[in-house]
């Protein structure tokens, strides 16, 4: 077959290309450029190489927080993952309590990120807030402005409290979707509780899991609002996350060149990371035929 | 082991079913004998994959009851109730090999492991799954994850049924045939009680030695495939039974010289005296007479008894042919083997009297005793 050249195609894919490049390709090439250049003024700037990328990994500052963010979200999906796991197996899945319980589910989802600082900031604090008062009338001393355990808690369960209803719809919906024949076969089998839920129901929720901590890690490797809004970051830096760096050194400091440095490692960080997590999870079932097959 | 005795037996999906049309399966009383293969034929929404389910613990029947071996099971869970399901889909625990699928419910079970074992790889044996079987169940076709999904039922020593709902569904053509004789074969080897549900009256034939046809939440018939084909003895058994279905002629009497005459459109059929009689003593308006297409002689001649009708058009179909011929107003189909030249523009049929069937009010009348034909 005789394909017909015709070069004039290129003009329809310029829209796109155009697009891709103000959104994605200029900005990201401007922060590469900055992290390459020391630049004093409009007339003077020097090309440094990777210098700022070695000043950047070499300090503490950033290693602190770089530690505290894989930490917090490390913790955000230990809890949140198999957290909404649970809530969706134990939602109802008809009448009007499904419903009920998925728009009670949404509700933190839709407020905004600074809201819920703010909602926690008052709602936790020891003097007039309920959830301190109340913990403080336990008789636990409790007071995330000063205790850098207790701030950490707060931000956590702020998280959870935020975040945990997007598992759960999403595993939610992928339980829905999971035939009534598997049910009914694995009665027939005689199958455990556990074993309809590790053979069957976590199989199944695979793809959605996938996703969820995906969305999750990312998000919460992101963080910026809550902390800040909750926090300040402190008490100390205790709860100051790479985000919170990130921002005091660019716009607090104007240390540009770094900034952009670390931009890129950050960038590239939650990119590895994302990755790692997808072929994990999509490579667990051949890794097992493969063992398998060498015995 | 198990007889399975479905005793005044009904299921309605509505909590309070008033009329018949509420109910999915209308009271019955039927019997599964120990060790047979049976098929449940009908067409989709006649209620047999509900009575299947029933039957297995699924669905808890609203009035009458289950007996395994003359044991009520109605309050038995599924789980304890000794029987395997094969479902339409294919259900394999995607994360498993396919060894680990096949021990499932051994282990389920506590069943020691060397026992598991040994049952496992008897039962690939049979269902020639024993080269994949440390391969992971998700990838393979749909053949071998329906004979996953049949082997789970077979390793359980327990099992004295299994019911089949629409097995062959996702099977491509080629493969149908070869899994059903397997089927077979299993049935021969380990002496099980199946229960094959399908809408595929070759599918049912072929796998069965008794076929129960279902209609309208009712079972019309439970016989072999021949008597289902030769004697149906409902309406819908003829027309649902064969290839294609059977000619059904609305017929009405009336009295001429030669005496008392049925007929319709005004072309009196040959029927013999006892069919007459039958006939004659109906006080019902709704008589017809059936009559296979494979029976119906047709030739280009006239012969005694035979009655003219015009050629519509023929369907060569290589081994066989079905010509449609328009009788006074009534189209007829007749199915004549390949060897066979049908005529072209008019012809002639003849109906031999003993394959013509007499329904009153859409139930078959046995033409010698009088009596409604066997349920």
């Amino acid at each position: 077959m005789n394909k017909v050249q015709n070069n004039k195609a290129w003009f329809l894919v310029l829209p796109v290309f155009l697009l891709v490049a103000f959104s994605a390709v200029i900005p990201l090439m401007t922060v590469v450029n900055y992290s390459v250049q020391d630049i004093f003024d409009q007339n003077n700037a020097y090309f440094v190489g990777l210098e700022w990328y070695q000043e950047v990994l070499s300090d503490p500052r950033l290693q602190d927080s770089l530690a505290r963010q894989f930490l917090y979200s490390g913790t955000v999906l230990l809890i949140e993952v198999p957290l909404g796991i649970c809530v969706a197996l134990m939602m109802p899945t008809r009448g009007w309590t499904a419903s009920l319980s998925l728009i009670v589910l949404a509700l933190p989802l839709l407020i905004p990120w600074n809201v819920v600082g703010t909602i926690w900031q008052i709602f936790a604090r020891s003097d007039i807030g309920l959830l301190g008062y109340v913990i403080n009338g336990l008789g636990i001393d409790y007071n995330y402005t000063s205790n850098p355990v207790d701030a950490w808690i707060t931000v956590l369960l702020m998280d959870v409290w935020h975040w945990t209803s997007l598992i759960a719809l999403l595993c939610y919906s992928g339980l829905r979707a999971i035939p009534d024949a598997y049910y009914q076969a694995a009665r027939i089998d005689r199958a455990s509780s556990w074993a309809i839920f590790r053979f069957i129901q976590l199989p199944k929720l695979q793809g959605v899991l996938i996703i969820g901590v995906l969305l999750r890690f990312m998000d919460s490797f992101m963080i910026y609002t809550e902390p800040f809004v909750l926090t300040g970051g402190g008490p100390g830096n205790s709860t100051t996350f790479l985000s919170q760096t990130l921002t005091k050194m660019a716009i607090g400091q104007f240390d540009i060149g770094p900034a952009a440095a670390f931009s890129i490692i950050y960038f590239l960080i939650v990119l590895l990371v994302s990755w790692l997590f997808f072929t994990t999870i999509t490579h667990l079932d051949k890794d097992k035929v493969k063992e398998q097959s060498h015995d | 082991m198990a007889e399975i005795h479905l005793k005044a037996l009904a299921h309605s999906y509505s909590d309070n079913p008033q009329s018949s049309a509420d109910y999915a399966i209308h009271e019955m009383e039927h019997v599964w004998h120990q060790g047979g293969a049976y098929a449940l034929l009908g067409p989709s929404g006649c209620g047999k994959s509900t009575l299947l389910n029933i039957i297995s613990g699924l669905i808890k029947p609203s009035h009458g009851s289950v007996l395994f071996d003359g044991v009520e099971v109605n309050e038995v869970a599924t789980q304890d109730r000794n029987i395997a399901q094969v479902f339409q889909f294919p259900v394999i625990y995607d994360s498993m090999t396919v060894y680990d699928n096949l021990a499932f419910p051994l282990r389920n079970m506590k069943v020691a492991k060397d026992k598991i074992d040994s049952k496992v790889k008897e039962v690939a044996n049979t269902l020639d799954l024993t080269d994949i079987l440390h391969r992971k169940a998700s990838n393979l076709s749909a053949d071998a994850k329906q004979k996953i999904s049949m082997g789970r039922g077979l390793v359980r020593d327990d099992v004295s049924a299994i019911l089949f709902d629409e097995p062959l569904t996702v099977i491509d053509p080629n493969l149908k045939w070869k899994l059903r004789r397997q089927l077979k074969q299993i049935h021969e080897r380990y002496n099980i009680t199946m229960v094959y549900v399908t809408h595929d009256q070759l599918e049912a034939s072929t796998f069965a030695d008794k076929i129960a046809l279902m209609y309208q939440g009712k079972i019309v018939q439970f016989g072999t495939p021949r008597e289902l084909f030769e004697n149906p003895n409902h309406t819908f058994v003829g027309y649902f039974i064969g290839s294609p279905g059977m000619n059904f002629l609305s017929v009405e009497k009336q009295q001429t010289n030669s005496g008392t005459q049925f007929s319709f459109d005004g072309i009196a059929l040959p029927l013999d005296n006892n069919q007459k009689a039958v006939l004659s003593n109906s006080s019902s308006s709704n008589l017809k007479v059936g009559i296979r297409p494979e029976f119906i002689q047709l030739s280009a001649a006239e012969h005694p008894d035979s009655l003219p009708c015009e050629v519509i058009h023929t369907e060569d179909l290589g081994t066989y042919k079905i010509v449609t011929v328009l009788m006074g107003q009534q189209e007829l189909k007749i199915r004549l083997g390949e060897e066979q030249q049908p005529p072209t523009k008019t012809a002639y049929a003849t109906f031999p009297s003993q394959w013509m069937k007499i329904y009153i009010d859409e139930y078959l009348v046995d033409n010698n005793s009088g009596d409604t034909g066997d349920e």
